[in-house]
């Protein structure tokens, strides 16, 4: 299922508009190939909308997002990503039959489809839960379900929106766990979370974004040692960034 | 009192009209359902997920449509099976087929247009994970109605119970043809006007315990399913 590297990810001066408002302004990065990276930030920074932006779920209003692999005309990027949402979606079938509904929609046939699932399944520790039926599982075992499908597709990149958000210690623990162990499989990671000891655990670079902007961005022992933006320093410190704050103004621009 | 008691002596004897009378009815509505169920859902559910030109005009147009009376419905039908009518020459009208084509086409809209209603709900949940996965628009809408078939089945449900309580309609494109077009509900109409009331209640009781029957087996159904999937 995989191939050449449809990495790096360029996003170039990238807007997102909605309700009259600009929700993502003039953002620009890079992602390449290797380090996983979590982009941090208070709530209604654009995260999840950045997310949503990479993996072409939303258009951008203005500018360009552009996979390399598809630049060189190589690959469709779509078929090598994948996405874990904040608030896990399973299907109504067995926990089994949500992993092989993906695979069959990458074209696997049904021996393939079953191997893989197995595999799946076992590396995330649901072995025992293959013939419960999704939905009834407790919102941490379908979080991991939900990577467990995402994981099966074999994503060069994989985007996580919040994945461990109203999780407990243990869950959280256990879902850090299997994002780890994609990671080691050579899944580049993107992932958002407003979690401080979280992002020090995962990220290798930390993107840091405020109403929208981009702010900070670069290795994560950098940004944890000492932020150079000012409201990356108010954030490391916990200290509450708000909206109309005329130093928020300030600093931002 | 003595019409109730001969009714039920009717249906203890399992009397052979009766029982034919009954058996039309069934095989009528039911074909009737099932065609309505394979149009409207698919048109449904296309019309949840497909964005095309007039789809908010279509959408109104199966909401009205499902308050179709049915003597309508049968005189555009009786128009159409007529022997100067476009269809005329299949020779249909006055037969059970002219009977289901008028039942479909009454109950497509209720079909269709609570589909749409369920599908469109269930989209919401799902669109962001179905486009992630790369799910066709095709397969998104199969996967949909799989997903959403317990809440689909009381859509079919409406549509059977329109279809097995509606007079109008089959009465025009039926003609009420003894042994031959003859269904519950005509003949419950019929039986009253001559006075046989004992017969006219024997099939009303038929017609509200099938109903009953039905509505609550699939109560059951998707009950239990909905329990097991939570």
């Amino acid at each position: 299922m995989t191939s050449r590297s449809i990495l790096p990810l360029s996003l170039k001066d990238v807007c997102f508009d909605a309700g009259g408002k600009q929700l993502i302004k003039n953002l620009s990065y890079q992602f390449n190939a290797g380090p996983r990276s979590v982009i941090l930030g208070p709530n209604g920074a654009g995260k999840s909308l950045l997310l949503r932006l990479c993996h072409r779920l939303l258009e951008p209003s203005q500018g360009h997002i552009q996979w390399h692999a598809e630049a060189e005309g190589k690959s469709n990027a779509a078929l090598h990503q994948a996405m874990v949402f904040q608030r896990p979606v399973m299907l109504r079938r067995t926990v089994a039959a949500n992993i092989e509904y993906a695979l069959s929609l990458r074209g696997l046939g049904k021996k393939q489809r079953r191997a893989r699932t197995d595999e799946v399944l076992e590396l995330t520790g649901l072995v025992h839960l293959a013939s419960s039926q999704a939905r009834v599982l407790s919102f941490g075992e379908q979080q991991k379900l939900a990577l467990a499908r995402a994981w099966a597709l074999k994503p060069q990149v994989l985007f996580l929106d919040e994945p461990t958000a109203s999780l407990d210690p243990t869950a959280t623990h256990a879902i850090e766990q299997v994002i780890d162990a994609i990671h080691k499989s050579g899944t580049r990671i993107i992932m958002t979370t407003h979690d401080l000891t979280q992002a020090q655990r995962l990220a290798d670079e930390v993107l840091f974004i405020h109403r929208g902007r981009l702010l900070e961005s670069g290795p994560a022992s950098a940004f944890f040692a000492g932020p150079t933006n000012q409201l990356a320093q108010a954030f490391l410190k916990g200290e509450l960034l708000w909206w109309d704050h005329p130093e928020t103004k300030i600093q931002e621009n | 009192m003595n019409d109730f008691s001969a009714a039920i002596s009717l249906l203890i004897s399992a009397d052979s009209d009766l029982l034919m009378i009954v058996g039309l009815s069934l095989q009528v509505s039911l074909v009737a359902v099932l065609v309505a169920t394979l149009l409207g859902m698919p048109l449904g559910a296309a019309t949840a997920l497909y964005r095309f030109p007039g789809r908010k005009s279509l959408v109104v147009i199966l909401n009205a449509l499902m308050g179709l009376p049915p003597v309508v419905v049968g005189l555009i039908v009786y128009l159409l099976l007529s022997r100067s009518g476009p269809f005329g020459v299949l020779g249909l009208l006055f037969s059970p087929s002219a009977m289901i084509i008028a039942q479909t086409l009454l109950i497509i809209p209720i079909i269709a247009a609570l589909s749409r209603q369920i599908v469109d709900d269930l989209w919401v949940e799902y669109a962001e994970q179905l486009v992630s996965l790369g799910a066709s628009p095709f397969r998104r809408m199969m996967t949909l109605l799989w997903d959403g078939r317990f809440s689909l089945l009381t859509a079919v449900l409406a549509g059977f119970g329109r279809a097995s309580a509606e007079v109008g309609a089959v009465m025009i494109v039926g003609g009420n043809i003894d042994h031959v077009t003859r269904v519950m509900t005509t003949s419950i109409a019929l039986e009253v006007s001559k006075g046989n009331l004992a017969l006219a209640l024997g099939l009303g009781m038929v017609l509200i315990t099938l109903s009953l029957s039905i509505n609550a087996g699939a109560f059951l159904l998707k009950e239990t399913a909905q329990r097991r999937q939570a």
